[in-house]
């Protein structure tokens, strides 16, 4: 059972929680990521480690809703606990002076492009993070990203805060703009949004390292579900990635392994909103929202 | 008793769910001996002077004693007696292949069957989870900690070696849940999961420390274990690991599972609950599975009893070199899965949607030897066919995980990427010992067992000369 020491609203639908872990917190690198469960008979699943604090031993995880397990982890208040967290795993970001990084996030993915941001900072880097949201609500972890980054460019769909429209067309300016090379793009998010990363630089051939998302069950190798094709050749996300050569990874094949489940991921969660003691819960949760908002 | 008269009694039979209930349930199969019945089979036993049945077994169980002691009644001695050599008796009883080791050299064999050795000492340790509060009382304690990776047979049964003799130990686990195959590949309607659960539990209760959720390599590194966590000594057994596929066109489609991932989703997620788990499964009402192993056997048994029909297993070679216990492929074919030989399949058909629909599939016939002394089965040019299916297993094996050794690169390793022990089990690292799947590839229960008795003496020879 682990702590959780703070749980708060960063984004409609987006959650961070801090979580009291120390083995994780003391030895997580950028990159890495844990699997979670949060009850008896729930499902494992990956969340990336957002940032973590080996001192006070706590890790920082940010949820986004999109089915059951994610909306009980967001029900969750301070003072209550995850029944299971494992790892760090995967493999680590290579962190290497590469000169001009561009970090490209979208949604939660920008929870794990912040701990990359750092890393990369701190060995000599110049770090441009370029995040998008849906509107101005969304964009999460701006300030902490300010900190570490030596520009951050908040993107809209709805042109409602910073640049107006997708994070690849702000990428494409920067890419663009001559008076400042960019060297390697680190990106996470949704799935066509990397897939549309790559395609932008794939044009310069430029060096892009994409997040993985898969459906995972273990995390530590023993299944195989978590396989895409990188290079034309199989890999296991946990185990061999997260992170790979955007311009190599079959973004198709993943769209679609990720469709899988549909129909019984919907189902369970329809019978988890059905849920009197889980609704109360998260709708207490979800007031807090309201309030920090107005 | 006279042996003549010992000779007259016939083999007694497993009390077992009928077929055609059981196909559809994940209750165990196999209900267990009544005591006459145990004690009547127990007779059986010469009581040979030589007994040919313990240089059989890996763990080295008094065999002809503990079924004397069962043929006198004593079930308290009987289950001593076990205990003292293994200390997972419920699920030995349960998954050994008996009929490839004790059995198959038990006197009584030679003529007519092998007394039942198997099954008397799945009663014996049935009796004990029932009939005893404590099953082991640990001795004073040394001082000495040792970590064990993994809680598959052979980290369980290190554990309870070492803390029989007052090491403190503590298992890391990094799944949710301690048994390692036991608990996510052996299905419940062969090994129920109360059973691992005791025995796991009899060995907390000696002492032993299970720390689940710790990913060895990653969570710690073996060298900090000891040089930093105050661990004296350390066991690695995480097992086999990654599922190896075929390589053939059509493994990315939805509905094209490795038997672990399938066996993971059903029994320790839970998914054959149906409505009761949140992890999901695909449904379907044609299912292939591709193999010839326990493992494979597990598989196509499981997508029967969540409604398969047909549930079809489709293997290489032919139906003698099946590796799977025979008690398995009886069983199988009982419960209506149909066994296609000599059948090797070579794509996976998608119906434009990204589903599996089929597997095109090639007949084969049996050549000259090869390396493993089996006839190799060569393909039949144009005997192409298709099943239609919309789940498709491979039960082809698995590979080393390297998620420990790669963070380890001090541990020599074998071109397989398996560890390599001495005859302790003791690996290039002084200290750091290992067996099971992650040394021999895959194997058994029993033999992995077997390494983590060897290690448990080795290891407590290493601490008792200042390691
Ligand atoms: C390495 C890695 C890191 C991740 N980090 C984060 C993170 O930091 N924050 C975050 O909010 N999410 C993260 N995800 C995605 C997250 O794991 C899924 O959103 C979650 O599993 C969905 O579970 P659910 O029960 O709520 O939804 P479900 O109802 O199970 O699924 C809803 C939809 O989400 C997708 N999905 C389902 N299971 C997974 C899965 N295991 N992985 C990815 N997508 C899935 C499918 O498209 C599915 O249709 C990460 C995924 C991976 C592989
Ligand atoms: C479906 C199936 C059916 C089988 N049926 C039979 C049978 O009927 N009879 C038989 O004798 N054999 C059978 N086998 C084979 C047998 O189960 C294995 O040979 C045996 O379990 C190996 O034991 P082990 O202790 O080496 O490893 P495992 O049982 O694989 O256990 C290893 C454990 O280590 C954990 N682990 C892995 N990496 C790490 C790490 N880095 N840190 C911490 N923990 C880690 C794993 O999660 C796992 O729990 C079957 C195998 C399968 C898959
Ligand atoms: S070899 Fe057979 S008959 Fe002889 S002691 Fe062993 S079990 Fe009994
Ligand atoms: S999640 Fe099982 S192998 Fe990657």
């Amino acid at each position: 059972m682990f702590l959780i020491h703070e749980a708060k609203w960063l984004a409609p639908r987006v959650r961070q929680l801090i979580v009291e872990a120390p083995r994780v917190a003391s030895h997580h690198q950028p990159g890495h990521f844990v699997i979670v469960r949060c009850h008896y008979d729930g499902e494992r699943i990956p969340l990336t480690i957002a940032d973590s604090d080996p001192k006070a031993g706590t890790i920082t995880l940010v949820i986004q809703i999109v089915g059951a397990t994610t909306e009980r982890l967001c029900a969750l208040e301070a003072g209550e606990h995850v029944l299971d967290i494992a790892g760090p795993l995967g493999k680590p970001t290579e962190i290497e002076k590469f000169g001009h990084v561009v970090l490209v996030g979208g949604g939660v993915g920008t929870a794990v492009i912040y701990p990359q941001a750092g890393a990369l900072k701190s060995v000599g880097n110049k770090v441009t993070a370029v995040i998008g949201g849906r509107s101005k609500a969304y964009v999460i972890l701006e300030d902490e990203l300010k900190a570490v980054c030596d520009a951050v460019y908040p993107c809209t769909d709805d042109g409602s805060y910073g640049y107006g429209g997708f994070v690849t067309g702000k990428l494409e300016e920067l890419v663009n703009d001559g008076s400042n090379p960019v060297d390697a793009v680190l990106t996470a998010g949704p799935v066509p949004m990397m897939k549309a990363v790559a395609k932008v630089t794939r044009e310069k051939s430029i060096l892009t390292i994409a997040s993985l998302n898969p459906i995972m069950v273990d995390g530590t190798g023993m299944c195989g579900g978590c396989r895409v094709t990188v290079d034309g050749k199989q890999r296991f996300a946990c185990v061999h990635g997260p992170e790979f050569d955007a311009h190599k990874v079959d973004f198709d094949e993943l769209t679609d392994r990720l469709t899988a489940y549909r129909d019984q991921e919907e189902a369970t969660w329809a019978r988890l909103r059905k849920d009197p003691a889980h609704k109360c819960k998260f709708e207490a949760a979800e007031r807090e929202l309201k309030e920090s908002t107005g | 008793m006279k042996p003549a008269e010992r000779m007259k009694i016939p083999r007694q039979t497993m009390p077992e769910q009928e077929a055609e209930v059981r196909a559809r349930n994940f209750s165990e199969v196999n209900l267990g001996m009544a005591l006459e019945v145990a004690r009547r089979e127990a007779d059986r036993c010469l009581r040979c002077k030589d007994a040919k049945c313990v240089p059989g077994c890996p763990v080295d169980v008094d065999i002809a004693g503990f079924i004397a002691a069962i043929a006198d009644g004593d079930l308290p001695k009987a289950a001593d007696i076990m205990y003292e050599a293994n200390v997972l008796p419920g699920i030995t009883g349960r998954v050994c292949p008996q009929e490839t080791q004790c059995e198959e050299v038990c006197v009584r064999a030679k003529k007519g069957s092998a007394v039942a050795i198997g099954y008397l000492e799945r009663f014996v340790a049935d009796w004990a989870r029932e009939n005893r509060e404590q099953i082991f009382t640990p001795p004073p304690p040394t001082g000495k900690a040792v970590a064990i990776v993994g809680s598959g047979p052979a980290g369980l049964t290190c554990a309870g070696e070492l803390a029989k003799k007052g090491h403190e130990v503590t298992i890391f686990e990094a799944l949710h849940k301690p048994g390692g195959v036991l608990v996510y590949g052996i299905p419940e309607f062969r090994l129920p999961k109360e059973i691992v659960k005791s025995e796991v539990d009899a060995l907390r209760q000696m002492g032993v420390k299970i720390e689940c959720n710790v990913i060895i390599g990653l969570t710690y590194t073996v060298t900090e274990l000891l040089e930093k966590e105050g661990f004296d000594a350390v066991f690695i057994a995480n097992g086999a690991g990654l599922p190896i596929f075929q390589g053939i066109p059509g493994e990315h489609l939805k509905g094209v599972y490795s038997a672990n991932e399938y066996l993971t989703r059903v029994n320790l997620m839970g998914a054959f609950k149906g409505e009761g788990s949140d992890t999901p499964v695909i449904k379907s009402t044609q299912v292939v599975v591709v193999g010839g192993g326990n493992t494979a056997m597990d598989a196509v048994r499981t997508a029967r009893r969540l409604g398969a029909d047909p549930a079809t297993l489709v293997y290489r070679r032919s139906r003698a070199e099946m590796p799977a216990r025979i008690e398995e492929i009886k069983h199988a074919e009982e419960e209506g899965v149909v066994l296609d030989i000599l059948v090797n399949p070579v794509e996976i058909l998608g119906d434009g949607d990204g589903w599996v629909r089929g597997v095109v599939c090639q007949r084969m016939e049996l050549g000259e030897p090869d390396d493993s002394g089996r006839r190799r089965p060569v393909p039949i040019p144009g005997s192409e066919f298709e099943i239609p299916c919309q789940i498709f297993v491979e039960a082809i094996g698995t590979r080393a995980n390297p998620l420990l050794t790669q963070s380890t690169p001090e541990l020599k390793l074998n071109k397989w990427g398996n560890i390599e022990v001495d005859e302790h089990g003791m690996t290039s690292i002084p200290g750091v010992f290992a067996g099971g799947d992650i040394v021999r590839g895959g194997a058994t229960v029993i033999l992995a067992m077997g390494d983590g008795k060897v290690a448990a003496s080795g290891i407590h020879d290493y601490l008792s000369k200042g390691g």
